[in-house]
């Protein structure tokens, strides 16, 4: 399985990128990753390919991914793309240019995309985008800003041949050896370089203990717990509200290089928090506005076939497990991933109507969800220290798994905003 | 709403009257249901739940059951059922998995009942038994559907799905213990309700959610499906296996279905997403809308038909906070808009033409075909014995004309399409050979335009020598040029040295005109403009006869008409040869805008008046020959417009590829792709792929080009186990055996496998060609005599 993704990995892309390497842990995974992307960029598709991958380097900048963009801008280059493009977006065609303020927002405040901002885009004049484009790019804008949120999450490490990314920063969190997991050695047991991982203290082993106990309480006790509504309403405000002051207490000042930065203007537009500056933003209700439902209707009539590529990848995302904890074996974690997702989702105000969200709380402990947070909001400070302070006594591939859930709901969390504006617009 | 008509409709008892109308809701609904007797409606949504009366004129609130001071989750409702039997009676599902229900008959404001708090997600749906009063079925996104006793606290039994979240549950409306659930996986389960450990029956209905589903109100076994996947499916449960018999394909995911009360296969359905309308469908007509309701906008989400034996009334609530009354004389009927005439010519030239049939009637009586000026002539109308009329629904007729025979017939096009030759030879040497083909068909025009295209493109030399052999060998021209040429004492290098100087007829004058020392200056001077290749002296030594003349052009051609040759092919080439040649352009642009070439072109003209011979007369004739061969393009380019335009596009694309360069720029790239497709459609139709195949290579437009680089994948199955070898060629997943070996070298064949088709052995190609040189066996030793061509 392996073997066969990397062979296919290596044709599509002519190379065996890092993020493949990771990913590979949860190969089912990676299989529906790949094929998404090469959709997305190779295939059939409303736009141009320089543009996709100009779409991918504007993303990737956002989030100062300088990993993302270094690989983008040799595609680029590669397709025949404008190297004078690459010299910041007030060089690219206006038709991009007005792209990047949608771009900022679906990456820092994806509720703050209205109909008008669509309708912006799409009014019929020399530069304007079509429906069809309209989709194409915001599947790219939100495939790149999570897949930002991974490189920085799993911290890869620069390819070799990109250079410039070597000196953009230090590779935060790249320690299991990627060169193991290539020569086909799956023991992830063995933790190369994580000191955490490797020196099992007795708190942290009762860290695992505590959380399947409390996930063994919370299975048993729902039925006769029965919160009232107005409590399941102030406890989605307050896991919301709590999910602001939730910051990393290192917040290292990491310069964005400059050949990151001059793809984006505004540096300073980054992720805020919804009331901390005054701003109340209307909760989005899921049962209203759901990818099932209707994103992927959407996305399907605009984009054949890339709704069902990216239902696939969610479900996928969503569902994978392998009934293991740790070191213990068949543990149900659909509630665990439920918690993370919607504590995700619930970052971006999307609520859930059926969710007790007193369950986060119990079940993400404070490392975890600065680690989240800084992960899916603000990727580029991601540090190894996060990476290795939260769930340590868990293995590098389930921290991997965490990721793909970080990725894949921040992505239908993008998509959804961005979508429904979309909707908005058409009708 | 233009139309308002006012309908009544006796039934039994009561009357149902009304019209088209709407009321605004506060907020926007997410399902309706209507009371038994047809006189009220509650709408459910996430932030209403009222009860409207429908009156004559409109709707009228009636009751709000949204009370009390906090806002509460269970009053966001993502379904709503009004019990038929008992008319105080309603169930909703909330959005956070409790399932409410709600007695009328309350004294105090607060109507609601029980809760049933079991689901742990959102319920998608609630049913009442249609017989039953305390029954009550739920289903969830959780999975389970739950069977409640209203006189019980908890549910009676739960249903797991064992799937994905369940997006409908519809109890059958005949078989008193059945209900029918659909997943969002795709999957439809049959239950009984006495069996809440496996269900009955499983299949899968549609790709994607399964949004909901309607069991038919007379037809026992019949359940109408709608999903994701814009289909609306009608089963057939009677069967042991729930067989698909109608399929109607919509334009947007399908939200609801409800049958049409007395109608037998009538069938409502709106969407969930994008497209806002309400249709009615005939499932036997799939293909258009037998109604459609077009005032919400925003989409529809409830849909309901007033009473459950009358088919005029439709209700539906909306997204966009409207509560709609349709009647059905006010809908519009798309099949007034449609355009039923369907028209399509076959390969040879027939015309079949389906109309309705109130229009061929009508036309018949003037009988208009016969001499309509407005078909092409050879169109004949076929006699009316022989016309067929075909019954649908909606009675269409349909005609067929057959040609006549004679006319009809295509065989030239097959033989001109197959004998033509576009490439790979001089350009005089193809138009020559294409000129012999179109006469052997006897399409002399055509046959002329190629021998015009000749001689104006040819080089005078090739054209004079090739003339005068022609024209001695066989003693008849057609055209008076030749004889001028005839006529004309023509030094016999001035052949091969213009042929080095094929677009500038000019300079040739001007040879004759000069001593032949002049003629080896220009002619040098004409290897340096051009970059001929071709040595001086070799060309002076050959300015002798005929017969070299003759050997000259083979040698010497090869150079000159460079861009005629396309690389002669491999037997599987890898790459697409890359047709835009840019050296081949620069060469000719620099033939046409090399200054000094321009300089020459003036200095003839202004010499030879001066030098005016008696020759004059006759080299006039000669002059429009020799005007630079770009002059005569805007004709060219005339003529192929005339023949595409008569429909003979064979003509122009063949004349297209066969100049190549020469033309291309004076037709807009518009207009050569339209012909190039119409001929490969052409070609294709008659299944002469290959020559399709070079017509598309030889092209000079992308988009055609592209066509033969689109769906270049082959699928192949493994010899071993049938199934489809998904990642490599040469190994199979499933039985871990190399698929293809070489029969040769006993080695996996990577790359290109050549098999033969007798018995199915084969190798490597360059193994196969070389152990068939020497034996003609089949190199596995099966005995079979296998062939390589």
């Amino acid at each position: 399985m392996m073997h066969t993704l990397f062979a296919d990995s290596f044709a599509t892309l002519g190379r065996l990128d890092n993020v493949t390497l990771v990913m590979v842990f949860h190969p089912q995974y990676l299989e529906s990753f790949l094929k998404t992307q090469h959709y997305l960029l190779q295939m059939d598709g409303p736009l141009p390919l320089h543009y996709r991958h100009y779409i991918g380097i504007m993303a990737a900048a956002r989030h100062q991914c300088s990993y993302l963009v270094n690989l983008h801008v040799n595609d680029f280059l590669h397709v025949g793309g404008d190297p004078k493009w690459l010299n910041g977006l007030e060089n690219a065609p206006q038709k991009l240019q007005n792209l990047g303020e949608l771009n900022k927002m679906l990456a820092h405040r994806p509720w703050l995309i209205t109909k008008e901002h669509i309708e912006q885009l799409l009014k019929t004049e020399e530069n304007s985008w079509s429906l069809a484009e309209l989709i194409h790019a915001v599947v790219l804008l939100t495939h790149y800003h999570s897949l930002a949120s991974f490189t920085f999450g799993c911290g890869i490490s620069p390819e070799i041949d990109c250079e410039g990314g070597h000196t953009f920063r230090p590779p935060s969190v790249s320690n299991y050896c990627i060169c193991d997991i290539t020569n086909g050695y799956h023991g992830v047991d063995e933790n190369h370089a994580s000191p955490a991982g490797s020196i099992p203290t007795t708190e942290s082993v009762c860290e695992v203990e505590a959380l399947m106990e409390k996930m063994k309480q919370l299975q048993e006790c729902r039925d006769e717990e029965e919160a009232s509504q107005e409590e399941m309403a102030t406890r989605f405000e307050r896991e919301k509200r709590e999910s602001m002051f939730v910051c990393s207490s290192e917040d290292e000042e990491s310069a964005p290089a400059r050949d990151v930065s001059r793809h984006f203007e505004d540096t300073s537009y980054g992720y805020k928090d919804f009331s901390r500056h005054g701003m109340h933003v209307p909760t989005f209700r899921v049962q209203d506005y759901s990818w099932e439902d209707h994103g992927y209707s959407l996305v399907n009539r605009l984009y054949p076939d890339v709704g069902q590529l990216l239902d696939e990848k969610f479900h996928i995302a969503y569902n994978l497990t392998y009934n293991t904890m740790a070191m213990h074996k068949d543990v149900d974690t659909s509630m665990l991933r439920r918690a993370i997702w919607n504590y995700i989702h619930c970052m971006f105000g999307i609520r859930y109507d059926d969710y007790d969200y007193g369950e986060i709380n119990q079940l993400l402990d404070r490392s975890f969800k600065v680690y989240i947070k800084t992960v899916v909001c603000t990727p580029e400070k991601t540090t190894k220290r996060m990476y290795d302070s939260f769930w340590r006594q868990f293995e590098h591939s389930e921290k991997v798994h965490v990721n793909l859930l970080l990725v894949e709901a921040r992505m239908q969390a993008e998509l959804l905003y961005a979508l429904r504006a979309i909707t908005r617009y058409m009708t | 709403m233009e139309k308002m008509a006012r309908v009544t409709t006796a039934l039994g008892g009561n009357t149902i009257t009304g019209r088209t109308m709407f009321c605004h809701l506060d907020a926007p609904a997410n399902a309706i249901s209507v009371c038994r007797d047809a006189a009220q409606v509650v709408v459910a949504g996430r932030n209403i739940f009222k009860i409207y009366s429908i009156e004559e004129d409109q709707f009228v609130e009636k009751l709000n059951l949204r009370v009390g001071r906090k806002p509460s989750l269970n009053f966001s409702c993502a379904d709503v059922v009004w019990h038929q039997m008992d008319e105080n009676l309603l169930a909703t599902a909330a959005t956070n998995g409790v399932v409410v229900t709600w007695n009328l008959g309350k004294p105090s404001r607060n109507k609601q009942d029980q809760l049933f708090t079991e689901h742990k997600r959102t319920v998608n749906k609630v049913c009442f038994h249609p017989t039953e009063v305390y029954m009550l079925l739920s289903g969830s996104q959780d999975g389970y559907m739950k069977c409640f006793d209203l006189r019980k606290k908890d549910s009676v039994s739960t249903f797991s799905g064992q799937s994905e979240s369940v997006r409908d549950v519809q109890f059958s409306i005949r078989d008193y213990f059945t209900f029918a659930a659909t997943f969002e996986n795709g999957n439809v389960q049959l239950w009984d309700i006495r069996r809440p450990d496996r269900y009955e029956r499983m299949f899968t209905a549609h790709n994607g959610p399964v949004f909901c589903c309607d069991w038919h109100p007379e037809d026992r076994g019949w359940l109408a499906t709608g999903g994701r996947d814009k289909m609306v499916k009608v089963w057939d449960m009677n069967t042991t296996r729930a067989k698909e018999i109608y399929c109607v394909q919509t334009i947007a995911s399908v939200a609801r279905v409800k049958w049409r009360p007395e109608c037998k296969h009538h069938i409502a359905t709106c969407s969930m997403m994008v497209d806002h309308n309400i249709y009615v469908w005939d499932v036997r007509r799939p293909f258009i809308p037998s109604a459609m309701f077009e005032e919400h906008k925003d989409v529809t989400t409830g849909i309901v038909w007033r009473h459950l034996h009358d088919p005029y009334f439709l209700l539906s609530g909306s997204k966009d906070s409207t509560l709609y009354q349709h009647i059905f004389k006010d809908a519009s009927q798309p099949i007034d808009r449609a355009n039923p005439e369907g028209l399509c010519y076959s390969l040879y030239g027939d015309l079949a033409f389906a109309a309705k049939e109130s229009l061929i009637s009508s036309d018949s009586n003037r009988k208009p075909y016969i001499g309509d000026r407005r078909h092409p002539i050879f169109f004949k109308r076929k006699l009316d014995p022989t016309e067929q009329f075909e019954y649908i629904s909606s009675s269409s007729a349909l005609s067929v004309f057959e040609t006549d025979v004679e006319s009809g017939s295509m065989d030239w096009f097959v033989h001109t399409a197959k004998q033509y030759a576009l490439a790979g030879r001089p350009l005089a040497e193809l138009c020559d050979h294409n000129a012999k083909v179109a006469k052997g068909l006897d399409r002399n025009q055509v046959a002329q335009t190629w021998t015009m295209l000749r001689i104006i493109y040819s080089s005078l030399g090739t054209v004079s020598s090739a003339n005068l052999n022609h024209s001695i060998g066989k003693g008849s021209t057609t055209l008076p040029l030749m004889n001028s040429f005839n006529l004309k004492d023509i030094p016999s290098g001035l052949g091969s040295e213009s042929r080095l100087d094929r677009s500038k007829g000019e300079s040739r004058t001007e040879n004759i005109l000069m001593d032949s020392s002049s003629t080896l200056i220009n002619n040098e001077d004409n290897e340096e403009t051009e970059g001929s290749d071709v040595p001086a002296d070799y060309l002076l030594g050959d300015v002798e006869g005929d017969e070299d003349d003759l050997y000259m052009m083979d040698h010497e051609n090869p150079h000159a008409e460079e861009q005629e040759y396309s690389l002669p092919q491999e037997a599987f080439p890898l790459r697409h040869e890359i047709v835009d040649n840019p050296s081949a352009l620069d060469h000719l642009q620099d033939k046409a805008d090399s200054p000094h070439v321009s300089g020459n072109e003036a200095e003839t003209v202004s010499l030879t008046p001066v030098e005016s011979f008696s020759l004059i007369s006759i080299s006039h004739s000669l002059y429009e020959n020799r005007l630079p061969s770009d002059f005569f393009n805007p004709i060219v380019r005339d003529t192929l417009l005339f023949y595409a335009e008569q429909g003979d596009v064979q003509t122009a694309v063949s004349v297209l590829i066969v100049l190549g360069d020469r033309i291309r720029k004076e037709i807009d790239e518009q207009t050569q792709e339209h012909w190039y497709t119409s001929y490969i459609d052409l070609l294709q139709r008659f299944q002469l792929w290959n020559i399709s195949n070079e017509v598309i290579k030889l092209s000079t437009c992308r988009a055609i080009n592209c066509l033969n680089q689109a769906s270049t994948t082959l699928h192949i199955n493994c010899s071993n186990c049938k199934r489809p070898m998904s990642n490599r060629g040469w190994i199979c997943d499933r039985c871990r055996q190399c698929a293809s070996m070489c029969a040769v070298c006993h080695h996996v064949v990577k790359g290109l496998f050549v098999w033969c088709q007798g018995c199915s052995h084969g190798g490597h190609l360059q193994h196969i060609m070389k152990w068939l040189e020497t034996s003609s066996h089949c190199p596995a030793g099966c005995g079979h005599l296998c062939e390589y061509t």
